[in-house]
């Protein structure tokens, strides 16, 4: 039998603000435990919430960069279960009236658009930490994560492989970096994914029973808990099993999936509206000022740098990766008038040299406008391709501006033709049996003829003027 | 101490006849006479009530002092309060030394007026008779084998037993103004939003609101002063203009259209109540008022719409006691889950377990919208009776309670039959409305009654406009409990 | 929907609510919850169809705060009163997830 596998996912960003969701607690990461934890935090006794603007603006943002709806009046729920991490009893978020619904986003799998519809965003707090190392066989609570906002965004079910699930993920991520709602960071749990998995036989309307994959904090993980939970579900019917309702957790050491909870354990949340907060409302003014703040979005550069710059889909998708690559890339190919040029190198050796050195675009030695400079010394044929590469060493070491690297150390390409000239003299008159053999007919024996001269001239010379005037002498 | 109304002790602290440590110990001394009797507090603290009164005569004396500076006032149990236990009258909180002052603390505390304790409640303000209280029971101070009524059966006590000159107390269905008239004295619960609730420990927080309670109208206006205000940390608080609620006190009630609202003087009614009730209207009218019917036809669903509604907001409220980060934690438990359900059912009584519970239900899948909802909207109907009713009158007037303060134990078997108690009071938490009881005569045994207005939305100043003419006509609210000891 | 609280109810709220009940107080906390959702069920015949359910006493929209950081460490003060705690750590029986 044929199999189709949906997936739709729930990702829990961390909204960047400088204070908790209903607190005026620092949402820094990494301090002491509980020395973040305000009375509101640790839900002593008489202690109201008071929701925080910044949250709500990120949310705003958010709505606006996928399309989405803005509920203008939209309300806190509370969400009632018992655990430690979570001290008041009950989680607030938002269940009836969220305040983003619908919206969508479009991704690229395999040169082909796909646009994935998102169902919601709502806001809510995260929880505290149980640390499960020993403390004579205890839990240690941390409560310096409760109260952090989260947007988490809700997509609809509507990915058909890993591979679409990543890249919605991705695009996703770079999005909430992109308008500056998220850090982005995941090691720091800043964007988390749940993934509700299900397969079907193709052709067949109904859904699956799924499952969800709570907490995956890399892509990696993100496509190897899918892949093997497909497999395992597949598996598991072909079989002549069934699948139960459940919530599993993914292992990275072993690389398959278990099972947390299933059906039958599923909390009963008793939602309700929380009596301490009010209604949300969002004026149209405060909407208005959000959007004529929003930078240019993704897609809409992605299509800028098609048009403008001549790049590939591909390439405007890459370059897109984030705002600063994509500023690095602009600054780049504004520089030097060259976009596919400009392209090439962001793509190429610079990310390359990035990568080697785990450096991301932002921490770049080499500046973009050098860069740029770089470029427009290669298409006024001061530099080969090789020569450039050279300059870009300097560049990257430090070495100053463009210019002065050629100049210091003497990388300008030879285009004084009487020196040229008397090299390929030279190189004609030491190596008869090419010149013989060209003459004969063999192409080949020109291309030796070439090289010999580029490496009499160090590289210096300017391969299209070495051509044009070896088949003058030759000809 | 003849005169202790506020404004009396105020005048002789201003004018130096005693010094704000003279009157604190002057109460304290009181308190330790009459306390053992009557158990209104869980917690005096005297060396800290005379250090907050030694401060407040250093500002007397530096002349900074405010209209109620050096007064001092005590606290239901139910307000955290930097340094001091606050239990909310549970076992689930009786080692809890609050780290913070609620707002209301913070507020009297500025205004110069020294806490002489914290007073006895039913456990989480859940309960009509103070009975709940895991500290035992408050006796009224006018028969001590009866209840004070409650939830703030300790403050109104200790008010009316004259242990302290005022009190705060708190109101979620009644539990200010029914215990004020089981006890005798003047209590009103706000418009809600105009006292903060931060800091007060919540029970059913769209329904809780605190106020004063003290012998007169006067005095409660003099309170609602210091207690009303704008406050950043509870959203529900209302920003407006600081009024002065003493302003109309002397006003005549000429042209005063009163509502007396047909179900309130139906059929559950005490007769003796209701002839304390009707001669309280006759006063009025002597005083320039005019009465007229009103109708609240959706009254009668109150109890059972509060017993929805409080529960529900109140078994969330309460997750919180999980024994983790304060107050009681079980002695033995096997696992985390073992622990919180020792914990909860050992730190809890027994009408705070069933509270929850019912609250529990009531939210629980499939239930909500024949419950919540359903009582959600029965509250707006509730809500739009009182607005039609203003239409027609200033004031609404009725009896506080449905009887006079029954005996200790003739009514905690029976949750149903103590609910009902609440019966005229709960309309008022479920609109919002301000609402208070002032004393209107005394039952054949000597009990007290009390009489109930229900104002419109910040009409308090109107309220005790009304309530102080008819005290200057009356001395009910001038009789104290005689022969305590 | 008023039918009575089955004893299975109670113990399924009382778990809901984690609060420990045996038979004997489930059996006198069933009659005692039965009594008062009689008292509850008068209200459920009320036709409210049309009606906004009224979740608050004013009609007001939720105060946003400035995002600031007001708050200072107190966590010393806060944890003198916790049942146990090592490291600035609340400690619970071990959570087994």
């Amino acid at each position: 039998m044929k199999w189709e596998t949906v997936i739709g996912l729930e990702v829990h960003t961390q909204l960047a603000t400088r204070s908790k969701i209903f607190s005026g607690s620092s949402t820094a990461f990494g301090a002491a435990p509980n020395t973040q934890a305000s009375a509101v935090d640790i839900a002593l006794p008489g202690v109201l919430p008071v929701l925080n603007k910044g949250a709500v603006e990120c949310a705003i943002k958010f709505g606006l960069a996928i399309g989405a709806t803005l509920n203008r009046v939209n309300v806190f729920d509370r969400k009632n279960y018992f655990y430690p991490d979570l001290p008041k009893g009950y989680q607030i978020s938002q269940l009836a009236k969220p305040i983003v619904e619908g919206g969508a986003l479009t991704i690229l799998v395999d040169g082909e658009e796909i646009t994935v519809n998102l169902t919601r965003a709502h806001m809510e707090e995260d929880a505290g930490k149980s640390l499960h190392e020993d403390f004579h066989g205890m839990t240690g609570i941390d409560l310096n994560r409760a109260g952090t906002p989260l947007l988490e965004i809700v997509s609809e079910p509507e990915m058909r492989s890993s591979a679409e699930a990543v890249a919605y993920a991705r695009a996703l991520h770079t999005l909430v970096t992109w308008i500056g709602i998220c850090d982005g960071n995941m090691q720091e749990g800043s964007f988390r994914v749940d993934a509700n998995v299900s397969v079907r036989p193709v052709g067949q309307a109904e859904f699956g029973t799924r499952r969800e994959i709570k907490n995956l904090n890399s892509f990696k993980f993100l496509q190897q808990a899918i892949d093997y939970e497909v497999r395992w579900q597949i598996e598991t019917l072909e079989d002549g099993g069934r699948i139960e309702q459940a919530t599993v957790l993914f292992d990275p050491d072993t690389g398959e999936t278990r099972m947390m909870r299933s059906k039958e354990d599923a909390h009963d949340y008793r939602y309700f509206p929380d009596p301490d907060l009010l209604p949300v409302k969002l004026d149209e003014e405060w909407v208005e000022a959000v959007r004529a703040a929003l930078p240019e979005l993704p897609a809409a550069m992605q299509a800028r740098f098609q048009r403008d710059y001549g790049v590939s889909p591909y390439d405007a998708g890459v370059l897109t990766g984030s705002r600063a690559l994509a500023d690095y890339f602009e600054t780049v190919a504004k520089t030097c008038g060259q976009g596919k040029l400009a392209a090439n190198w962001v793509m190429g050796e610079l990310s390359a040299t990035l990568n080697k050195a785990e450096l991301d675009i932002a921490q770049s030695p080499v500046p973009a406008a050098r860069l740029g400079a770089l470029i427009t010394r290669i298409q006024d044929g001061t530099l080969s391709g090789k020569l450039a590469k050279q300059v870009f060493e300097g560049l990257w070491e430090g070495a100053g501006e463009v210019d002065a690297i050629i100049e210091a150390r003497g990388l300008k390409q030879l285009s004084d033709s009487g020196e040229l000239e008397t090299i390929i003299d030279e190189v004609l008159a030491a190596n008869p049996k090419s010149v013989e053999e060209f003459r004969s007919g063999k192409e080949k024996a020109f291309n030796a003829l070439v090289g010999q001269v580029m490496k009499a001239s160090r590289g210096k010379a300017n391969p299209a003027q070495v051509n044009e005037l070896l088949k003058r002498k030759l000809g | 101490m003849s005169d202790t109304s506020l404004s009396a002790l105020a005048a002789q602290l201003a004018a130096k006849q005693i010094s704000s440590r003279e009157l604190a110990q002057q109460y304290l001394d009181r308190i330790a006479a009459l306390n053992p009797s009557i158990n209104a507090f869980i917690t005096v603290d005297a060396h800290k009530t005379l250090a907050e009164a030694a401060d407040a005569d250093a500002l007397i004396a530096a002349g900074k002092a405010g209209p109620l500076t050096g007064v001092p006032i005590a606290h239901k149990d139910i307000f955290c309060t930097h340094g001091w236990l606050t239990t909310c009258g549970s076992k689930m909180l009786h080692n809890f030394v609050a780290p913070y002052d609620a707002h209301v603390i913070q507020r009297f505390k500025a205004a110069g007026m020294p806490s002489l304790g914290k007073t006895n409640m039913d456990e989480f303000a859940m309960g009509s008779s103070n009975e709940t209280s895991y500290f035992g029971a408050v006796r009224n101070p006018w028969n001590t084998g009866y209840v004070p009524g409650g939830s703030s059966g300790g403050a109104a006590a200790c008010v009316a037993a004259r242990m302290a000159p005022a009190a705060t107390g708190t109101d979620t269905g009644g539990s200010i103004r029914q215990p004020a008239a089981l006890c005798g004295i003047t209590g009103l619960k706000p418009t809600y939003g105009l006292v903060s609730r931060f800091g007060m420990i919540a029970f059913a927080s769209s329904l809780d609101q605190a106020g004063p309670m003290a012998p007169s109208a006067k005095d409660c206006a003099l309170l609602l002063n210091v207690m009303t205000g704008f406050d950043p940390n509870d959203s529900t608080s209302l920003e407006r203009q600081k009024e002065d609620y003493t302003r109309d006190l002397d006003k005549p009630l000429t042209g005063l259209r009163v509502g007396l609202p047909r179900e309130f003087f139906a059929e559950g009614l005490n007769n003796e109540v209701a002839a304390a009730v009707e001669a309280a209207v006759a006063e009025l009218k002597r005083l320039g008022a005019t009465t007229v019917e009103i109708s609240l036809a959706n009254s009668g669903l109150a109890i059972p719409v509060y017993y929805v509604l409080a529960p529900a907001e109140a078994s969330s409220n309460l997750s919180r006691f999980d024994g983790v980060r304060y107050g009681y934690r079980a002695p033995e438990y096997a696992t985390l889950d073992d622990m919180y359900c020792k914990t909860r059912a050992q730190g809890f009584g027994a009408e705070v377990r069933r509270r929850i519970m019912i609250g529990a239900y009531v939210l629980s899948h499939g239930y909500y919208d024949a419950y919540y909802l359903q009582a959600q909207k029965i509250r707006r109907l509730i809500a739009d009776d009182f607005s039609e009713a203003f239409e027609a009158c200033d004031i609404i007037l009725g009896p506080t309670a449905p009887g006079t303060a029954f005996r200790l134990g003739e009514k905690s078997d029976d949750p149903v039959e103590m609910y009902l108690n609440d019966l005229y009071t709960i309309p008022a938490n479920l609109a919002g409305l301000p609402g208070m009881s002032l004393p209107c005569g005394f039952d054949s045994s000597g009990l007290p009654i009390g009489l109930q207005l229900v104002g419109n939305y910040f009409s308090e100043a109107k309220m005790l406009n009304v309530a102080h003419q008819f005290q200057r006509a009356t001395d009910w609210h001038a009789r104290a409990p005689e022969g305590l000891r | 929907m008023s039918q009575a609280l089955t004893q299975d109810d109670v113990k399924r709220i009382a778990r809901l609510a984690r609060i420990e009940i045996d038979d004997a107080q489930a059996q006198a906390t069933q009659a005692q919850l039965n009594a008062i959702f009689d008292l509850i069920a008068t209200m459920q015949a009320v036709n409210t169809d049309g009606i906004a359910p009224m979740a608050h006493a004013q009609e007001v929209y939720q105060r946003l705060r400035d995002d600031d950081v007001t708050e200072t460490d107190r966590h010393a003060a806060f944890q003198s009163v916790a049942p146990a705690v090592e490291n600035g750590l609340y400690l619970v029986p071990k959570v087994i997830e």
